[in-house]
């Protein structure tokens, strides 16, 4: 099946059915022999238990913004190549990006509690995700304000790309705000190198979030265009119903 | 069903349907407030102290720019015009689209307040008595606002004219909602009197916010 | 049962729209109010439904209920449809039925099926054509009994089937004693009905 048989939904449809079984299942073993390696890692001679927040953490804060990074590539398919699913891709992909957006800041903050001695304090990273998070719910608010999903499309490609040129923007800003209000006092989180022990069982734990995104990503994209199925199939009933 | 229960119940199905507006007012809130310390400084100190104010600034502008359409789409399709034909006077029906305003959005951002309070370091067990604050003096925002929102609709003109006419009537809520929060969380005057006050300001502007704005919408007519 | 209004005269913007407007109507009579455009037929409604304050003259209705005023007596069937997009068929018609004091628990499907709707009750109203919209909006004529009908050209948007049953709703209205005021350029299907035409204000006639 060529990429191109995709633009076609019912095709995508046939393909999503087929998939998402064994995606589900596979994200699933490894999410499992994550946790194993996880509760095998070794606690942090400082932290304690509490470093295993990070298995949580970071992944979060990754898949925050690959899933900007896969908003901006289905807004290129909207805007350039007008491929029918692109729209479908970034609206299914931007409540996802935003709940790990909330995971990362969540975590953050009960990991900060321990560390920091407070929940919150205006930490680089941690502004720059919570930043983030907050373009993800303007995001979220246009797809909300907009009754017409074909209305919303290029709006939110647009609020897409321009959120993607901006990221990097905000964040090399709110460095340095960062800098400049506390020079060099603050705790890093992962500053330092990690160990193998600590680090193996991270990357797999990031790749069981990541297959869990795409699964979630594609259940939610299939909702999407049997929800505009819904939509389009009620209108025809209500133009049936006028002659 | 009462036809002010009706209102009620159609203002709050509006709000949380696609296209209404019933969390856009928490976001708002959210956002203003998380944006202040990159003005500021994320000096936890300063922010703790202060903190009572922007929450209650955020929560001021919040309240009254989520106003404008209150009625704005009730005139543009008609409904306005059927709201004023119906047996209960427009003064309850006023009143009623103004509590479900509240509910969708001040009750919302009050929720939130507690999260906030943890980014501006205000002390957690203290928290309770802020978001009290807020829910005894956000009615007297959203019912002041009303008066606003309908003379925005006689007059034809939405946005900011709602928030240049009505900025000025929140002062009192704002001087005693900050007030009542400070001396909750740092003392050392009693918590009380402000809140008591804060309490009346609400009680006197629930009865004449919807006498205003239905005197308003009435002289607004064309 | 009879509305009569006598001397009757408009100011909008400053600009005279009519005066010394007289009519008068019984039980079971229709009115029908032609003239140029602009010449104030809308205004005259709006005036009678109380949305719109007359500068003279004035407006009784005698032999309704006895606290209510004629607005609250009334039925307008503006240019707008007060249909709300989000809401369904049905939800927006029982609002309109509970809002303007109709029956409790009120039947939604008999009026929905005098406008022939009732197929579309549980669609969102957004995805209604123009000439719907304009039905969910007369539904609320049927489904709360109100003895004054302010119709403000109910034909317009209309297709001949729908023109034909909404004359059929106003001829069951006049034959169960209720009045109708109905704006209109052109006819509307309702046989000897009297007409007021408006002028210039300075040349009213009756």
């Amino acid at each position: 099946m060529a990429v191109i048989d995709l633009a076609n939904p019912t095709r995508f449809l046939t393909l999503v059915d087929r998939v998402l079984p064994w995606l589900a299942g596979v994200t699933a073993l490894v999410f499992a022999y994550g946790l194993y390696r996880v509760v095998g890692a070794p606690d942090d001679y400082q932290q304690g238990a509490t470093v295993k927040i990070m298995y949580l953490h970071v992944p979060g804060a990754w898949l925050g913004m690959m899933g900007w990074g896969v908003m901006t590539v289905a807004a290129l398919g909207t805007l350039v190549w007008r491929h029918p699913l692109a729209d479908v891709a970034g609206k299914a992909a931007a409540p996802i990006g935003a709940a790990f957006t909330f995971i990362c800041l969540a975590t953050g903050m009960l990991w900060g509690r321990p560390m920091w001695g407070t929940y919150w304090v205006w930490d680089a990273r941690l502004t720059s995700v919570l930043v983030l998070f907050l373009l993800y719910l303007g995001m979220l608010a246009l797809y909300w304000t907009a009754d017409d999903p074909n209305r919303s499309t290029r709006a939110a490609a647009i609020l897409a790309l321009v959120g993607a040129v901006n990221i990097p923007i905000i964040k090399f800003s709110v460095d340095w705000w960062n800098t400049l209000h506390q020079p060099a006092s603050v705790v890093r989180m992962g500053g330092a190198a990690i160990d193998s022990s600590i680090l193996v069982p991270l990357l797999i734990m990031t790749l069981a979030f990541t297959l869990l995104f795409f699964t979630l990503h594609f259940a939610a994209m299939r909702n999407e265009i049997l929800r505009r199925r819904v939509r389009s199939m009620r209108m025809m009933q209500a133009r049936e119903s006028d002659t | 069903m009462s036809p002010f229960l009706a209102l009620l119940a159609r203002d709050m199905r509006l709000a949380v349907r696609v296209g209404g507006g019933a969390l856009m007012g928490a976001l708002f809130y959210f956002i203003v407030v998380a944006m202040m310390p990159f003005a500021i400084g994320p000096d936890l100190n300063l922010l703790a102290r202060i903190g009572p104010a922007i929450l209650w600034l955020g929560a001021l502008l919040a309240s009254l720019l989520a106003l404008d359409r209150l009625f704005a789409t009730d005139h543009e399709d008609g409904s306005l015009d059927l709201l004023m034909m119906g047996a209960m006077p427009l003064e309850l029906a006023v009143a009623a689209k103004a509590i479900a305003h509240w509910l969708t959005t001040a009750v919302p951002l009050i929720v939130i307040t507690p999260v906030l309070g943890l980014m501006l370091n205000i002390d957690m067990s203290s928290m309770g008595w802020v978001a009290l604050t807020l829910l005894a003096g956000t009615p007297a925002l959203t019912f002041i606002g009303l008066i606003g929102a309908a003379l925005a609709v006689a007059l034809r003109r939405g946005g900011l004219l709602l928030a240049v006419l009505v900025l000025p009537l929140t002062i009192p809520v704002l001087i005693f909602g900050v007030a009542a929060a400070n001396a909750a969380l740092v003392g050392p005057a009693p918590f009380g009197p402000p809140f008591t006050i804060l309490c009346a300001l609400s009680l006197a502007s629930l009865v004449l916010g919807p006498v205003a704005a239905a005197a308003a919408l009435r002289q607004g007519l064309e | 049962m009879q509305l009569r209004g006598g001397d009757l005269a408009c100011e909008r913007g400053g600009r005279l729209v009519f005066a010394g407007l007289n009519f008068a109507l019984a039980g079971g009579e229709a009115l029908v109010v032609t003239g140029r455009n602009g010449a104030g037929k809308s205004s005259l409604l709006r005036v009678l439904g109380g949305l719109l304050r007359h500068s003279a003259g004035r407006i009784e209705l005698s032999g309704g209920a006895d606290e209510a005023t004629l607005a609250e007596q009334s039925h307008y069937l503006g240019h707008l449809d007060a249909v709300k997009p989000s809401l369904s068929v049905s939800e927006n018609l029982l609002f309109w039925t509970t809002y303007l004091g109709g029956p409790r628990g009120a039947a939604i499907r008999p009026a929905l099926d005098a406008v022939d709707l009732a197929g579309l009750a549980d669609l969102p109203a957004a995805y209604l054509s123009a000439g719907q919209k304009r039905r969910l909006s007369i539904a609320r004529l049927v489904a709360v009994r109100r003895p004054v009908w302010l119709l403000d050209e109910p034909t317009s948007a209309l297709d001949t089937p729908s023109q034909e049953r909404l004359a059929g709703l106003m001829r069951d209205h006049l034959g169960s004693g209720g009045m109708i005021v109905a704006a209109a350029h052109g006819p509307i299907g309702l046989d000897g009905a009297r007409e007021l035409r408006l002028g210039r204000p300075a040349e009213p006639m009756s």
